[in-house]
């Protein structure tokens, strides 16, 4: 097996006497999608943070793409091919859809700091976006602002962002959260059609949509790995059932 | 992407402005013609500062108030360098705009480290201490300020030696800083500068160091204060301390904030309104800032975007009611002050709102 993309080597980080992230260690290879379930409040959101450079560890390394990235700021790391969603949406509401993702494009293309020329009617930067709008079927609101979109079309946007990225690792922090059971359905098929271009870490709490699509499944609670394997072994795993699971896969 | 329509109406309103600052010479040669002259250019040259401030303010929402002493600067190096024998337009101007750059790259490197309240409370410090170490300038007059005895030369000319001219100059540099700014602010740096308002943490995870562009904008907008200060020592043939006060700088604000921030014309009308409105009203009474103060008041909660939000809520209006003809128009200005009635009573009860049951009881 190649070397995995993201390697996260005994990651640790307090709020206080908190302990959010407990000597997390875990690996996302080339091609997989792996996801992370835990119940709320278990550290998922603090965890992407971590890795996406919002947030330093206490302790612990962030290995990505070969690179030792723990001490990179956020930005260089987006720079590196790390593109991420938020649980909460975070799109720029003022901005054109098309333009919330050609951003996105300009900032893989690196070169913002020209200050003539209308941005929005660069070719090579709508283009690519367009493609990207239509892999997520929001090719027809590439002209609104994309604070009037629904909340099922905003979460579809920040795939859409990601996509444009080209990355080397999506980072997914609960893309179904607060989506009604078709936008959900719609985003689920969306994801299988992304599974094997790029490689994901998948943190999410809808159980269909991990057991749908997850290659592997860690299991985070109060913290900490609880344990981590493929889906058919997970759903299994009597401490998983006990510690969280419980009733929700009869 | 803007409609159409809205297109022709952002145009129609910084053509008529320009044509109209172009045509006042004309009309102005009938009368008092060196006061009007001499009023309208301050208008544009302030007009220049405020595009800078808008830049900031509206694009990036960095409320910098400390803005005053960029132009200082600009007019301190013209002063500056004219007080030693050097009154070449060609070397004052790229120092003045040196000079108030480097200033806002010194002082942004601090400022933009904070944000909101803090942001406008440290850019005020700094302003401050541009002041008083102006005022402490002994050899350069202090607090007195400095006298320019010889205008600046442009390549050897004494453009500016000449009234008329130098209007046209000022007109002239005012419609280059404001195509300039449109420029930047549609650019890519101005997108990123523009996103990093709308959600900082999204812009940093999609790799852009926001505070590289942010300071880059500041620095450009210190130079559009630099190229006023430029501008103003000129004008005037004088500098002084009280070029940096802190007032200034919250003229600067209420400027943009009266025309309506985040357009860049509005920044012009804001000026152009506060300055006339300025000498118009203390003409008739030296008490003007108490007739001023409400006016403000009225504007920004009568019109969320300043002059500029009320002329385009009015032309709502006017489309709405389909207006044709005089009855038609008096009719749809009787709704209109209805409507402005109920609307005034709630916005009154509302702030009541805490006291409103005990009155009633």
């Amino acid at each position: 097996m190649t070397e995995p993309v993201l390697r996260l080597e005994a990651l640790q980080k307090s709020f206080g006497a908190l302990t959010v992230t407990n000597n997390v260690t875990l690996e996302v290879a080339a091609g997989e999608l792996h996801a992370v379930i835990g119940p709320n409040g278990a550290g998922k959101t603090t965890l992407i943070n971590q890795i996406s450079g919002l947030l330093a560890p206490d302790s612990g390394r962030i290995v990505f793409a070969d690179q030792d990235v723990t001490a990179l700021s956020a930005p260089k790391r987006a720079a590196l091919g790390l593109a991420r969603s938020f649980q909460i949406t975070s799109v720029l509401p003022g901005f054109s859809v098309l333009e919330n993702v050609a951003l996105a494009v300009q900032a893989r293309m690196g070169s913002s700091f020209r200050f003539f020329g209308r941005a929005s009617a660069e070719e090579a930067l709508n283009t690519p976006a367009m493609a990207a709008l239509g892999e997520v079927g929001l090719a027809a609101r590439a002209d609104m602002l994309a604070g009037y979109l629904s909340h099922g079309e905003k979460r579809a946007l920040e795939l859409a962002i990601a996509l444009a990225m080209e990355p080397k690792l999506l980072l997914l922090d609960e893309p179904m959260a607060g989506v009604g059971r078709e936008e959900s359905k719609r985003l689920i098929t969306m994801l299988s059609r992304l599974k094997g271009r790029f490689p994901i870490l998948l943190v999410e709490h809808d159980m269909t949509a991990v057991f749908a699509l997850a290659d592997r499944i860690s299991v985070l609670i109060y913290g900490q790995i609880l344990t981590s394997g493929i889906p058919d072994a997970v759903r299994v795993d009597p401490q998983v059932i006990a510690a969280y699971l419980g009733e929700e896969l009869e | 992407m803007p409609l159409p329509t809205s297109i022709a109406r952002r145009e129609w309103l910084p053509v008529t402005l320009f044509i109209a600052f172009a045509l006042l010479p004309v009309a102005a040669a009938f009368d008092a013609e060196t006061y009007l002259l001499g009023l309208f250019m301050r208008v544009m040259i302030f007009a220049i500062a405020a595009l800078g401030l808008d830049l900031l303010v509206g694009y990036g929402a960095l409320v910098s108030f400390g803005h005053a002493a960029f132009i200082g600067i600009g007019a301190y190096a013209v002063a500056i360098l004219a007080s030693h024998g050097v009154t070449e337009a060609a070397i004052s101007l790229p120092f003045a705009l040196a000079a108030a750059t480097a200033f806002a790259w010194l002082t942004g490197l601090v400022c933009l480290r904070t944000r909101g309240v803090y942001f406008i409370m440290i850019t005020l410090a700094f302003g401050q201490m541009a002041y008083f170490f102006a005022g402490s300038l002994a050899p350069y007059g202090g607090d007195d300020g400095l006298t320019i005895h010889t205008r600046n030369t442009l390549f050897g000319l004494a453009a500016f030696k000449h009234e008329r001219l130098f209007y046209y100059i000022v007109l002239g540099c005012l419609i280059g800083c404001y195509v300039l700014c449109r420029a930047l602010v549609a650019s890519r740096f101005g997108r990123v500068f523009r996103g990093a308002r709308e959600n900082p943490t999204r812009m940093v995870t999609l790799g852009f160091e926001i505070h590289h562009y942010q300071l880059m904008a500041y620095m450009m907008s210190g130079a559009f204060g630099g190229f006023a200060g430029f501008l103003l020592a000129n004008a005037s043939d004088f500098v002084s301390p009280a070029y940096m006060s802190w007032q200034r700088s919250g003229e600067l604000i209420i400027m943009i904030i009266f025309g309506g921030i985040g357009t860049l014309h509005g920044a012009i009308l804001g000026t152009l309104a506060f300055l006339l409105l300025g000498e118009w009203l203390s003409g008739l009474t030296e008490h003007w800032k108490m007739i001023f103060g409400p006016l403000l008041v009225l504007v920004v909660l009568l019109a969320r975007g300043g002059l500029i939000g009320l002329a385009s809520q009015l032309a709502t209006w006017w489309r709405r009611e389909h207006i044709h003809s005089p009855s038609g128009f008096a009719y749809a200005l009787l709704r209109l002050v209805r409507s402005l009635r109920v609307w005034l009573d709630a916005k009154i009860i509302g702030l009541a709102g805490p006291f409103r049951s005990r009155s009633r009881d």
